[in-house]
């Protein structure tokens, strides 16, 4: 006879590990099963994960978890091929409690997350699979894994099996993603002494900077690249849509190698020693890619769930809400002995009803307005460096004249109609 | 900084290699006949798949199970698995 729990969480992510936190600390029965070797071996992420989410779950975890800097200062940069336009925002208030986000290093990070969970009291089973959802009268019963006799069965099944999510696919949640609803992302993390690091960042101790980069980052097309300090390293990475990179027929690796050698971010590299390679795919289909996240027995939090908000950064965040919210609905589920569809979508209605939802809802067209008119990074990320140059180089043109010719050049590219419309367009897509 | 061709940046990688593929293609008549450009050998981070003239070569042990491959393969004939359990790429940082 299987042994059975009350929940079974597969995949030891943020989503997951928050869902068995949650679970756990509630005296709930947990067992939380991850694929890799420890938490953390296969999971990737860019570097920044968000204090206020994570803070919900685990108070104060600033003080014990395994993070790398602070952030308190965000960059961002339209850059071209010899020339960037940047702005950004520095503020020492990011640099103290209650901070507003942390770099981390994911492998460091899952792995205390994951031990928290077990010191509240959930099962912690490493290196195994789930091969399938064992299905019983249309309802989920419990788990197959790759261990011999492997079956185990649970009241609920939460699937934070990530991008992914073979499982939520066998049950019929969602088809198979199509390549422009995932990003292709690949990075480095190069070693630096820290000395270099806060001597080029412009930083002291203990504090971090985030540089997202468009426009030349990604040859023009559709996606973003990103240079994160570390304590004494830099995370620098590159993705655009799967399709863009097909489409493009970029190799992924090549597009950060031409990163790397930009002669924009060249010299905050130099002398750098590579320490890992990694790729990795990003839900980045938004709202109309979100699967049946609740079904009889069953719930899908995180990645599993497409809970990605590309535009913002935003995803481990929330991940961990996802998780936290699945874990109330099964917390409330356990008290009536309900494991209906019916009463886990409370976990729907909180999904829907939170700001991860809210989000995705704002910018459910952006994805697709910038994928269908690739202007946006490859013409007007150029257009503005070479506005920003004329206008800021003094060369005894009149600064009106110079205005009227910057506005010239730009409408004689697009046209002016064709301008607004790509202004308008822009704006609907995200406001 | 000295920027690493694909084979170095796979060299800064741990796997702990199974002995059985995660990756099947399907049908390798499918890459000859219908796949000109031969996408997966393109996308694929890892350079995991290498075009031999006649078949396609799918070199599991340094794949990052990032799963572009099973998305990105426009006649969907690559069948996507998970590694066993403890195998497969390990990151050790990010």
């Amino acid at each position: 006879m299987p042994e059975k729990f009350d929940v079974i969480v597969v995949g030891a992510g943020p989503a997951g590990t928050s869902c068995a936190y949650t679970c756990a600390k509630s005296g709930l029965n947990v067992l939380l099963i991850e694929r890799g070797e420890y938490p953390g071996s296969k999971n990737v992420m860019g570097g920044v994960l968000y204090r206020k989410q994570m803070e919900e779950i685990i108070p104060e975890f600033w003080k014990e978890a395994p993070l790398e800097r602070p952030v308190i200062e965000q960059r961002f940069w339209m850059m071209d091929k010899e020339s960037v336009v940047s702005f950004g925002y520095k503020g020492l208030e990011w640099g103290m409690e209650p901070y507003n986000n942390f770099t981390v290093l994911r492998a460091h990070f899952d792995q205390w997350f994951a031990r928290k969970a077990v010191e509240a009291g959930a099962l912690l089973i490493n290196e195994t699979v789930v091969l399938e959802c064992l299905v019983e009268n249309g309802k989920v019963i419990g788990v197959r894994t790759d261990r011999p006799d492997g079956d185990i069965l649970a009241d609920v099944v939460v699937l934070a099996d990530g991008v992914n999510s073979l499982l939520s696919k066998q049950l019929g949640f969602h088809k198979e993603f199509r390549p422009d609803e995932v990003a292709l992302t690949v990075m480095e993390v190069v070693n630096l002494p820290k000395d270099k690091i806060n001597d080029r960042f412009n930083l002291e101790e203990n504090q971090g900077c985030t540089i997202e980069i468009f426009g030349d980052s990604t040859k023009g097309n559709l996606g973003t690249a990103f240079l994160y300090t570390n304590k004494e390293s830099l995370n620098i990475g590159v993705g655009t849509t799967l399709s863009s990179m097909i489409k493009a027929k970029l190799k992924p690796y090549d597009l950060l190698d031409y990163l790397k050698t930009h002669p924009m971010i060249k010299p905050y590299l130099e002398g750098g020693e590579s320490a890992e390679y990694l790729a990795h795919l990003i839900p980045e289909g938004g709202y109309r890619s979100v699967p049946r996240v609740a079904g009889n027995g069953v719930l899908v939090v995180g990645d599993a769930a497409q809970l990605v908000n590309a535009i913002h950064r935003e995803g481990s965040n929330m991940a961990m809400s996802s998780g936290k919210m699945a874990a109330e609905a099964v917390i409330e589920a356990k008290q009536a002995n309900d494991f209906s569809e019916s009463s886990l979508n409370r976990y729907k209605d909180a999904l829907y009803g939170s700001f991860i939802m809210k989000d995705l809802e704002k910018y459910k067209d952006a994805a697709h307005v910038f994928e269908k008119y690739p202007q946006y990074l490859r013409d007007y990320v150029p257009m503005m460096n070479r506005a920003a140059s004329k206008f800021f180089t003094v060369d005894g043109t009149p600064k009106r004249d110079k205005q009227k010719e910057i506005m010239r050049n730009m409408t004689s590219e697009r046209g002016k109609f064709g301008m607004l419309q790509d202004i308008y367009r822009a704006w609907k897509a995200v406001k | 900084m000295s920027t690493k061709n694909i084979e170095e940046k796979q060299y800064l990688l741990r796997f702990k290699c199974d002995t059985k593929s995660h990756l099947t293609v399907l049908d390798h008549d499918v890459c000859m006949t219908q796949c000109p450009d031969k996408l997966c050998t393109v996308f694929c981070p890892a350079e995991v798949y290498k075009w031999e003239g006649l078949r396609m070569q799918v070199g599991y042990e340094g794949c990052h199970e990032c799963g572009s491959c099973r998305i990105g393969c426009p006649y969907q004939n690559i069948k996507w698995e998970y590694p066993k359990g403890g195998h497969g790429i390990v990151f050790r940082l990010a």
